[in-house]
């Protein structure tokens, strides 16, 4: 179900459908390749609707899209904040136009979007998405909406409330699945599916996996099952403990109803489908900026619109003092790496040169520049685009520092300045997609059924509060108590939430 | 056909005000209404439901910045130039859930009324108030460059080339001379307009504390705020009272504390006084509001009350508001008293009772929600 109709988007025609196609031949001919984008203008209630929607026309019912929503068109009206560009990561990329912006603006935000579509099409962490999430969002939507129908708008919301509050957990190794292991799930799939015969095709992933372990486990679904039990054999979940992926095995070992099992298996797909965009979202903004402002400096840009092209682009560029902008790290990073490789800036004898007069007149003329930033788009994210071409000389140019809260003066002041402290914490900030670590460690905690989730501490505390309601809500779904082993104040701690509170064990 | 999301955002807007899904309750962090900083612009916070999640402790996380700066200094209260746009990604959400904006004052009244949905007023008595102004609503032939109507003065010249023959269909130029130009001219509208006043009247006896004051003050801003949005012309009168009234500037109405007995009639008095000498109230829409802790001097003095309410305060007003501020050592009898006498439904007297800060929003519904 396509639900363009609700939405007033129309496709773009006119003057605009020329400027797209200077621009798609621009972005060709400077070797960017993507799947077709498709552009739609749209108006400012839809663009919020659409952003509060995560960019996608239909999604299951639930209070937050409303909350994004109302925030959204808040800023909007009060003139504060405006959506720029949006666009989709699918096949055919969608991307979506606002109507009121000025023609320049179109540009930049064309230009910005093949820069995207390239991006997603090539990046390594992309590879495995489904590129036709528009009608498997929808799918979920009418699912849950028809469960809302049988069991109550205010069980399902609920529920879904519940998983919300695991959706960070996610492990992004998943991502790549090697095409070896792909195989082997696409087998067991097909296996499945004639098992379970009659059953129409329109369940998750997740849950066929879910009812795989289900089969396994049939004899009283009541009970949490345990790893210790003897039907529980070569599939074991032995091979889950120590996953970060919470959701699948809540899927999988926690003794849910079917609908719910579907739901979260829908809700995991989803976070799934948008971990990418968290994984990458330095170089990918980085790499959309780089190419819009190439594509308009050089080729689209007409003379009299420098003036608003440069405020535009100064105004996504603005360095902030509270947090890294990651359009202006991005950027500057491709560019620095385009300029260390055109200048043979790299390499062992690059590195290991002590003079300065050297290092600073350093031109090889290599002109590795290009195919270099081409390739580091393909094969990086943002943990191991930071670790490797984040340089010293890099951050000093960027002004960047660290800052910690000061309980003295009760604010927020400048810590250091210095490389490697900066560097550190920028790289522990997007690990994990800057989520606490948090992995299951036995689903038979104590041999009594209990979950013990372990919270591999790097630095930074958890926040009790949010870990309390956030275990009620687990407990609500594994149904038995649910451990948590984390450190407070550098001591080794577990909590644990019985049912009616957390408390240390 | 409105897009579902209309749906999800109504329930959003039902959870937050508690209607519905009263377990997310303890998520939702509060705030609807623009608070003023005092500089002009106003911090609007929006309300947001808190999915909880594991995640680090704000403190010790700190976080990185670009910009200049030594080691110290601090970073915080200082916007990056320009914001950054809206992000074109979808999947996070999280960050500062406040927006601090420039409003007018017109802007944050239509807010006010936006969200609490008030009615608009329906002014009583006949419009007397004269008042003149200048609309730009004629053409003439004279004027400054400034005001020049060009559509109206080509309009002239092709209506005066066409006349004359010298019109080309097929090399439509037209050049108009100085007789064809048309200026925008003004007229002189006089307008009637409706008056109002509004008489806070203030119980500063030792009970009413500052938090109290505090509350009667931002409640006080806010109906001055919608009442202006309603009526052109508007005059504030600000009596305190202990044993005894008397009519102060509004500096002094928020500052003073006095101590002693209460003696409610003595404001009553004051207040009856000023209406029948200054303000007729066939040509005024009349607003007495009485803040107090519901602490009275005497049964006596409460019966004195009632009858100057009745027989001439209430006779005069659009409609007399009381509001009573919950304090440790006011006893809330007021309240009863009138509830008993005029109870809640009344058109004459609304009554609210302001339990602390959240409250004042329900409490200022409570008097402008009916629209008299």
């Amino acid at each position: 179900m396509r639900s363009f109709d609700l939405l007033r988007s129309k496709p773009i025609s006119g003057e605009l459908l020329k400027l797209k196609e200077e621009i798609h031949q621009y972005a060709i001919d400077y070797g960017l390749d993507f799947y077709p984008v498709v552009f739609e203008v749209v108006d400012y209630d839809t663009i919020n609707i659409l952003a509060a929607q995560g960019g996608f026309p239909s999604r299951y019912p639930h209070w937050r899209f409303g909350m994004e929503y109302d925030q959204l068109s808040k800023g909007y009206r009060y003139g504060l904040q405006k959506i720029y560009e949006m666009v989709i990561n699918t096949n055919p990329c969608y991307a979506y136009l606002l109507k009121a912006n000025h023609l320049v603006d179109q540009k930049i935000v064309m230009s910005h979007v093949y820069g995207h579509a390239d991006f997603f099409k090539h990046n390594a962490w992309f590879r495995n998405t489904d590129r036709n999430m528009m009608d498997v969002m929808a799918n979920h939507g009418t699912k849950i909406r028809r469960y809302m129908e049988k069991y109550g708008q205010d069980k399902v919301e609920e529920f879904i409330d519940k998983v919300l509050s695991l959706e960070n957990l996610m492990d992004a190794n998943v991502l790549f699945e090697t095409s070896e292991i792909k195989r082997k799930r696409e087998e067991k799939l097909v296996a499945l599916e004639e098992e379970v015969a009659g059953q129409t095709d329109d369940r998750s992933q997740a849950l066929k996996s879910f009812m795989r372990a289900k089969k396994r486990n049939d004899v009283d679904p009541s009970l949490p099952p345990s790893p210790d039990e003897e039907n529980f054999d070569q599939m074991a979940p032995h091979e889950d403990i120590g996953s970060r992926d919470i959701m699948r095995y809540l899927l999988e070992y926690a003794p849910l109803k079917e609908w719910e099992a579907d739901i979260l298996g829908c809700l995991r797909d989803e976070a799934y489908y948008f971990l990418p965009q968290r994984v990458t979202k330095i170089m990918n903004e980085g790499w959309a900026s780089y190419w819009h402002s190439k594509i308009m400096t050089k080729k689209a840009l007409r003379s009299s619109e420098i003036i608003d092209f440069a405020d535009k682009h100064a105004g996504v560029m603005a360095m902030s003092k509270q947090n890294i902008n990651p359009y202006k790290i991005g950027i500057e990073l491709m560019r620095d790496i385009e300029y260390r490789w055109n200048s043979g800036r790299f390499g062992k004898e690059y590195v290991d040169c002590n003079d300065m007069v050297e290092k600073s007149h350093w031109d090889l003329d290599s002109g590795l520049g290009r195919e270099k930033i081409f390739e580091v788009r393909r094969t990086h994210n943002d943990i191991t685009f930071i670790d490797e071409f984040f340089t010293e000389e890099f951050c000093n140019r960027m002004q960047l520092f660290t800052y910690k809260y000061n309980p003295r003066t009760g604010r927020n002041e400048i810590e250091s300045r210095d490389f490697l402290t900066i560097k550190q914490k920028l790289l522990s900030s997007l690990t994990n997609f800057g989520q606490p670590l948090i992995e299951v460690e036995s689903g038979n905690y104590a041999n009594r059924g209990e979950l013990l989730l372990r919270h591999t501490h790097q630095g930074v505390d958890l926040d009790l509060a949010y870990a309390a309601d956030t275990m009620k809500n687990i407990y609500a779904i594994w149904k038995r108590p649910v451990n948590m082993a984390t450190k407070q104040d550098g001591n080794e701690i577990v909590y644990c939430f019985n049912g009616k509170e957390m408390k240390p064990v | 056909m409105d897009h579902p999301i209309k749906r999800d955002h109504s329930r959003f807007r039902k959870i937050v005000k508690g209607r519905i899904r009263d377990n997310l309750r303890k998520y939702v962090s509060a705030g609807e209404m623009p608070v003023p900083k005092g500089d002009g612009t106003f911090k609007i916070p929006m309300p947001s439901i808190d999915i909880p999640r594991f995640k680090f402790g704000d403190r010790q996380q700190g976080g990185q910045g670009q910009g200049d700066g030594q080691p110290g200094d601090p970073v915080d209260g200082q916007q990056g130039e320009g914001g950054e746009p809206g992000q074109g990604e979808a999947g996070e959400g999280e960050g500062n859930k406040e927006l601090e904006v420039d409003l007018s004052l017109d802007e944050l009244a239509s807010i006010l009324g936006e969200e609490l949905e008030l009615p608009n007023i329906e002014p009583k008595g006949k419009k007397t108030l004269e008042s003149t102004t200048d609309k730009y609503s004629s053409i003439g032939t004279v004027g400054p460059d400034a005001l020049k109507h060009y559509k109206r003065s080509y309009k002239e010249a092709l209506k005066r080339q066409i006349a004359l023959g010298t019109y080309d269909p097929n090399n439509p130029t037209i050049i108009p001379v100085k007789a064809d130009m048309r200026y925008r001219s003004s007229n002189t509208v006089v307008e009637f307009e409706n008056s109002a006043v509004v008489i806070y009247m203030m119980d500063v006896s030792g009970s009413m504390g500052d938090e109290q004051k505090e509350i009667v003050r931002t409640e006080s801003f806010w109906i001055n705020l919608w009442l202006k949005s309603q009526y052109k012309d508007i005059e504030i009168r600000y009596i305190i009272h202990d044993a005894t009234a008397k009519e102060v500037d509004e500096t002094t109405f928020f500052r003073t504390r006095e101590s002693g007995g209460t003696l409610i009639s003595s404001a009553f008095k004051l207040c009856r006084d000023i209406i029948n000498s200054d303000y007729n109230s066939s040509e005024w829409n009349i607003y007495p509001f009485h803040f107090s802790d519901g602490d009275n001097w005497s049964t006596d003095d409460t019966k004195l009350c009632l009858d100057i309410l009745d027989n001439e305060i209430i006779p005069q007003s659009n409609v007399f508001c009381y509001g009573q501020v919950e304090s440790r050592y006011g006893s809330g009898q007021f309240y009863k008293d009138l509830n008993s006498k005029y109870g809640e439904k009344s058109d004459e007297v609304i009554l609210s009772k302001i339990k602390n800060k959240d409250a004042i929003l329900d409490s200022i519904k409570d008097f402008l929600g009916k629209g008299k």
